[in-house]
């Protein structure tokens, strides 16, 4: 199975791991990220103005692009997912910037929101299966307590993410049990880490990011897994001694891809 | 900045009028603490046609947009998205950005993620 990859912007420079342990543990599961040739920077976080349509077109670049080779978009940062999802909801569902997109990119054949937008982990979940992906599993990550860190943007605003339950989820954990770790369950998982408020307000960030950290590790978990570059940057800046890993590097050192383990 | 209410009701696609104050926005908001004027009262201002004191609160850049008001309304009147439509007013205007690329150096460490500063340039200047 091939997929169109949009790897994003911090994936090619300071989230290097997130990408590469992701692209390498594909191919050992039997699937290939294409790169998107030229794709354009999602831009973050969703436009949420109604009348915004300039700052979504890079999204729709990809989705075209996608459209046009028969393939789903997959990701691995949770922000472009984000943004990928929610445009191309907006292109599907929202008959308003649907002409406007169209008219601006005036394509041969107009773009209605045909591509499915997958993120990396919903591809383990809903087309390899974590059964499958256990029965692979070469070195089982037994004893680790992992806490899964979902934040806000894989599951919000639940109808159209439509990732897992918004306010309950279990697909990192589900990934958790299948790499042969433990899942640690604990009330701040899906609560924000502070996102962009980080670059003008550090103290709020720190003070959301020690929350977190504190509710994990109160629940007994030893680490932390992310999908996103700045999760896991918000996070290790806030100064709390818990380790934070992108889920793709537990999945690689799991398949035996990865020399060494994260946590030595 | 008076009569805006149309203009921040189209902006941002919600219809304040369905706001039955029950503050699930504001007891649910991870920047509640740090407002000057809570979510639940963003929406009442907004009825109220007094954009002109949004535009000038604090709240308004201390909006995470995390989305857990807009999940969590029971009446689906997405707060969030209101705070949004309030700083892009204040934001499209000449010379109103909050954020410029010269600030940056000073905030920024050299291991900051791309994905922040785009993400911040984004929700802070137009």
């Amino acid at each position: 199975m091939k997929y169109s990859y949009y790897p994003g912007c911090t994936l090619k420079n300071k989230a290097v791991d997130l990408d590469r342990y992701g692209r390498e543990s594909a191919k050992a599961l039997g699937f290939e990220l294409e790169e998107i040739e030229n794709w354009q920077c999602c831009g973050g976080v969703y436009p949420l103005g109604a009348d915004e349509i300039a700052s979504k077109l890079s999204s729709v670049r990809a989705l075209v692009d996608a459209r046009d080779k028969g393939q789903d978009v997959v990701t691995l940062c949770s922000a472009c997912h984000h943004v990928l999802k929610r445009v191309n909801d907006d292109m599907k569902n929202v008959e308003d910037i649907r002409t406007r997109a169209n008219n601006y990119m005036a394509l041969d054949t107009p773009y209605e929101g045909e591509t499915k937008v997958l993120h990396f982990l919903e591809v383990l979940r809903d087309e390899i299966g974590f059964s499958e992906l256990k029965k692979k599993v070469t070195n089982p990550l037994k004893g680790k307590k992992i806490g899964a860190y979902y934040g806000c943007l894989l599951l919000r605003p639940g109808k159209v993410m439509a990732f897992d339950n918004p306010e309950n989820p279990t697909i990192i954990e589900d990934f958790i049990r299948a790499i042969g770790a433990e899942p640690v369950i604990y009330p701040y998982r899906n609560e924000c880490c502070g996102g962009y408020i980080s670059l003008k307000e550090k103290e709020h960030a720190k003070n959301l990011c020690t929350d977190i950290c504190q509710s994990a590790k109160g629940f007994g978990a030893d680490m932390l897994i992310t999908a996103c570059p700045l999760c896991m940057y918000n996070l290790n800046k806030s100064g709390n001694d818990i380790p934070v890993y992108y889920f793709t590097e537990l999945l690689a050192e799991a398949l035996g891809l990865k020399e060494g383990s994260c946590d030595e | 900045m008076n009569n805006r209410k149309e203009l921040i009701q189209e902006i941002s696609g919600v219809n304040p009028y369905k706001c039955m104050k029950c503050g699930k926005c504001s007891a649910t908001c991870p920047s509640f603490a740090e407002m000057d004027i809570k979510p639940h009262q963003f929406v009442s201002y907004v009825l109220n046609d007094d954009v002109e004191t949004l535009a000038n609160s604090k709240s308004l850049w201390k909006c995470l947009s995390c989305f857990a008001c807009v999940e969590r309304c029971p009446r689906d009147v997405k707060p969030g998205k209101l705070i949004d439509a309030v700083r892009q007013t204040v934001i499209r205007q000449k010379d109103a950005d909050y954020l410029r690329p010269d600030d940056i150096p000073e905030l920024a460490a050299e291991d900051v993620p791309q994905q922040l500063l785009v993400s911040a340039f984004r929700r802070y200047r137009r």
